[in-house]
Parts: C-alpha cells; sequence; structure tokens
C-alpha cells in the first residue's frame, strides 16, 4: 500500500459569526484523490489561495477531513487513537521559521521531538548529531536560534523533525519567507533527506524552480488537483499554467516561446543546460 | 542588535557555581536568605558575609555585575533606613527640629541597609551564574511532588521557557512597528504622559495581533511534533546530582547550622 492516500478528501472552512451561526462556508479542499509512494520526492503547487496549504494540513492530522478519508502509513487520520502515531509517521516543517522552534538552544530544539516521544536520553543525543549533520547544521548546535538566518533556521527545522524519525516530511511553504540563498539552502538539504536518507519529502510551494527536482508534481487550483504528472509533463503545458496564475521557470518559458515562433525544441525543458543542449542540435 | 540581548542576566564563566546543578542554586538561595534573617547579632552578620564572599570569589563573576542590581533597589534602601532611623523609639543621639536620631534607631537601620543588599547580591549571584533554561529545568524538578495536587508544574516550566525564547522576538517586532509608525509619522516621544500612553495604542495592538498569530503557529508545530504535556515526556538533559551538588548540600547545611548557632553567643 502506499505510504500516504487520499480518497475524495474534502475540506470546509465555515466561519461563524458571533452567536455561533453559519455565516459562510469556503470549500478549501475539494475531492482530492492521490497516491503517494515510499520514498518519493513530491511537490505540491499552486497559487495563494488553492489550498496546497490545508491540504498539507491533513497528512499529519493537524485537520480533520470534512468529507473523505486519508490514510497515512495506513492509518485513517479520522480515527483519534491514530493520532500520534499518524503524526510520529508524517513530521511537519512550516512556513515562518520563527514561530516553529521551541528550544533556545539548537541541539535542544532538535531534541524536543524525541523528548516528546519518549525516546532514551542517550538515543535523544544521538538523534540530534544524526539529524543536525543530515542538514548540514551540527556546527552551530550551541547557538542560540535567534541569531541564524533564515535559511539556517528552516533547516534546524528540518532536523527537528528528521530526529523523530518520520517516514514522511511535509514541508508547508519552507522557503515562502526566505532569500534566494536560504531557499537553495533549504531545497539542497530536502533533497538530500530524500535521496541520501530516503525520507519521502512532500513539498509545498508556489516557486516553480524548487519542484524541477521532484519525482511527481501535483497542480492545485480552487481546491482541485488541476494537472500531475512529472516535471516535464508539467511544464509542458505552459498555457494551462498560465491559465491557473502560476509561472514557468525562466527557461522553459524562454523555450516555449522559441517553439511558438517555429523554432524545433522538445516541451518541457526544465534547465540551461538542456535549452543550450537543444539549440545546438538546431544548428 | 536587539536579538543580542542576553535575558536575565546571566554571565558566562566556567566556575563551580555555574556547573552546580540549578536545584542546589534555588535551594541555596531561599537557605541563604532564611539564614540572612536569622541573625541577631554581629557574629551572624560576620558569618553571613564570610559565606557571602567566598561564594562572590568562587562564581567568578566581577563584583561590578552584583553592584548593578543594588542600583534598582537603592531607594528602597534609603526610604527604609530613613524611616527606621527616625521613627525608632530610643535613647536620643541627635534631634531637630520633630525628627530624633536614636541609637537603636541608628543599628536598626544598619541592620535593615545590611540585610536588604545581601539578598539583593545574593539572589543575583544565583542569577548571574544559572540561565534562564536550567532555572527553569530546575524549577520543574523542584517543584515536581506539586503535580500530586495537580499543580501544572509542567505546563508552567513550559511556558516560563517559550516566553523566555519570544521575548527577543517580539522585542525585535515592537522595534519594527515602532519604525513603521515612525515612517507614517507616529510620534512616540512628546507630549505629556498621557499623550504618550496614548501613542502607545497603535503600536500595541499590532504587536498584540502578532503575538496571538505566533502563538497560534507555535501551538500547531509543537503538536505537529507530537507535544502532549509532560506526561511520559524524556529529557534531553535530565537533572542528575553530581558529587559536587552533594557537597553543595552539605556546605549550605553548615552555613545555616553556622548562623543559627551565633544566636547563643552573647
Amino acid at each position: 500500500m502506499s505510504l500516504i492516500k487520499t480518497d475524495k478528501l474534502s475540506f470546509d472552512y465555515i466561519r461563524r459569526d458571533e452567536e455561533g451561526n453559519v455565516e459562510a462556508i469556503v470549500r478549501a479542499v475539494d475531492e482530492v484523490s492521490l497516491d503517494i509512494e515510499q520514498g518519493d520526492f513530491i511537490a505540491i503547487l499552486g497559487h495563494n489561495g488553492s489550498g496546497k496549504s490545508t491540504f498539507s494540513k491533513h497528512l499529519n492530522a493537524i485537520l480533520m477531513p470534512t468529507e473523505g478519508t486519508v490514510w497515512v502509513d495506513g492509518k485513517d487520520t479520522g480515527d483519534s487513537d491514530n493520532l500520534w502515531a499518524i503524526r510520529e509517521t508524517a513530521g511537519m516543517v512550516f512556513q515562518n521559521p520563527d514561530n516553529q522552534i521551541i528550544g533556545q538552544i539548537v541541539e535542544e530544539d532538535v531534541g524536543f521531538g524525541p523528548e516528546n516521544l519518549g525516546v532514551e536520553t542517550k538515543e535523544i543525543w544521538q538523534r540530534v548529531e544524526e539529524s543536525l549533520k543530515a542538514v548540514g547544521m551540527w556546527e552551530y548546535r550551541k547557538h542560540s536560534p535567534n541569531k541564524l538566518s533564515g535559511g539556517q533556521k528552516q533547516r534546524v527545522s528540518i532536523a527537528g523533525v528528521l530526529a523523530m524519525h518520520p517516514k514522511c516530511i511535509v514541508l508547508d511553504e519552507p522557503t515562502a519567507m526566505l532569500d534566494p540563498n536560504g531557499r537553495y539552502e533549504v531545497i539542497r538539504a530536502a533533497r538530500a533527506l530524500n535521496e541520501v536518507e530516503k525520507v519521502t519529502v512532500i513539498l509545498i510551494t508556489h516557486y516553480m524552480e524548487e519542484v524541477i527536482f521532484a519525482d511527481k508534481v501535483f497542480v492545485m487550483d480552487k481546491g482541485h488537483i488541476a494537472m500531475q504528472g512529472t516535471p516535464r509533463e508539467i511544464f509542458s503545458r505552459v498555457e494551462e499554467l498560465k491559465a491557473i496564475h502560476l509561472d514557468v521557470p525562466q527557461v522553459t518559458m524562454l523555450a516555449h516561446e522559441l517553439k511558438k515562433r517555429g523554432l524545433n525544441i522538445p516541451d518541457g525543458i526544465l534547465t540551461t543546460e538542456e535549452l543550450v543542449e537543444a539549440l545546438k542540435k538546431i544548428r | 542588535m536587539l536579538r543580542d540581548i542576553t535575558l536575565g542576566q546571566y554571565y558566562q564563566a566556567d566556575s563551580v557555581l555555574h556547573r552546580l546543578d540549578p536545584r542546589v542554586k534555588l535551594i541555596g538561595t531561599i537557605a541563604y536568605i532564611i539564614a540572612l534573617f536569622m541573625c541577631t547579632n554581629v557574629w551572624g552578620y560576620l558569618a553571613v558575609t564570610v559565606f557571602l564572599c567566598s561564594i562572590i570569589v568562587i562564581s567568578k563573576v566581577p563584583v561590578k555585575f552584583m553592584l548593578k542590581g543594588m542600583k534598582a533597589i537603592l531607594f528602597l534602601i534609603i526610604i527604609t533606613v530613613c524611616f527606621n532611623m527616625f521613627m525608632t523609639q530610643g535613647e536620643v543621639l541627635v534631634s531637630f527640629w520633630r525628627l530624633k536620631i536614636t541609637k537603636e534607631g541608628l543599628i536598626v537601620a544598619a541592620k535593615m541597609a545590611i540585610r536588604l543588599s545581601y539578598l539583593i547580591i545574593g539572589s543575583s549571584l544565583m542569577t548571574l551564574t544559572t540561565t534562564p533554561n536550567q532555572l527553569t529545568d530546575g524549577l520543574e524538578k523542584l517543584l515536581g511532588p506539586l503535580k500530586k495536587i495537580h499543580m501544572p508544574v509542567h505546563e508552567i516550566a513550559m511556558m516560563m521557557s517559550i516566553a523566555l525564547r519570544f521575548i527577543p522576538i517580539l522585542m525585535e517586532e515592537t522595534d519594527k512597528i515602532m519604525k513603521a509608525q515612525m515612517a507614517r509619522g507616529a510620534n512616540f516621544d512628546t507630549g505629556n504622559i498621557f499623550q504618550k500612553a496614548k501613542s502607545l495604542v497603535p503600536l500595541l495592538v499590532p504587536l498584540f495581533i502578532s503575538a496571538f498569530r505566533r502563538a497560534n503557529d507555535l501551538a500547531m508545530a509543537m503538536e505537529a511534533r507530537c507535544y502532549k504535556g509532560g506526561e511520559s515526556r524524556t529529557k534531553m538533559k535530565p537533572l542528575k546530582y553530581q558529587g559536587r551538588d552533594i557537597a553543595g548540600y552539605l556546605i549550605l547545611v553548615g552555613f545555616v547550622a553556622a548562623v543559627v548557632a551565633t544566636r547563643w553567643i552573647p
């Protein structure tokens, strides 16, 4: 069975007035069914308000589906007995690095998760060391998180989740508040986890450049899955992406425009090197 | 940089006192304060002074850091001294207008001044040699037995450490909001006290909103990391008594006994 499976998952935000009467119901996620296999690097794309963050919060039972079901590692998230097991299986990194670091020293923050799981003191230290080394923050273990850069803070947050030994890490727009350098650091750390530690990574983002390494991309729009496929398949459909207010990476756009003007270039160019190769062939 | 401020007033140094278990230091401070108020004669004060001086030497903290804490209560000491000096009845030494300074008054005032300043120096020694984190850990462990009567000890300790973590962040945020408001013509510095207080409203409102948002985010992040309260939680840095901590307790017992003993010295 796949690691994560959702079946017709829907979620409503209900706004109530002061007396508690329902004022408005907003359907944030609408009948999403998908499968995520163990070991994959998955990207979920979507512009603001597409429901991607709401969807991601279902993956470790922070939100419960209004309709439909989510299974994480075969466990139904709607069953409250499964709550802690699910959160142990699927870790989560949030957008704002300042608001998710609990410890006053880097190593204490990474130890927070294992402490909650009731891991032995000696093993906590082992896990902290492994996790900090995996994200390249071991030298900063004695620092105060307040003195780190945004990218470093997010890597500490990733280490904090990693120390809980999850099967899967959900990164909910981890780079939205970072500068380009920090974004690069975080994405590199996430890819390393996937390739070296074999952790399933689910990256929620609206930056196109970050998804080109993914094994599979889901594009969300208005709560639905609008497209799914490999990055190459997705980026071949430039016009459709534009219709749902998503940009494609610059090279892909350039290749697309050149093709429209009659040059013989394949669809779904993802990197500058690929475009260079394609252009060389034409000459 | 606002983010560089150290909370409490921890002074980084490598001394036995710094390495001592926070529980020993907490209990020690309480024992010290009790001993201080049990002194009845010169010998008692002498014992306390010797103890305090040796602790200061051991701590390797410069004396001026301790005197800093004194500044805050200087006013309080002056008032106490004045009241004791003039209000105590007894053998009149000097008198002018309607005020009389008595011999007994002078003695009581001197005793009060010594007690208050020793109290401040002693307790600031504890905060100077213990990180806020160790303090909360120590408190949690010491108050542990109160869990039996349903005191949320772990929760209180957790709140304290989260507050400590977020104070610098919120201070930076205050600074940011203040600058943003100033850029749009807000004035925080002029006017009388009421106008100043009123000008803080546009600062406090966004600060509160952001603090609540942060609290919400943090709660979600903690839950996502399986935080479920103090039950069945293990510690990354558990407090364990070492040889030096036992020695510390023994010295404390000796000190209190010595001070109590001075009460029988005429």
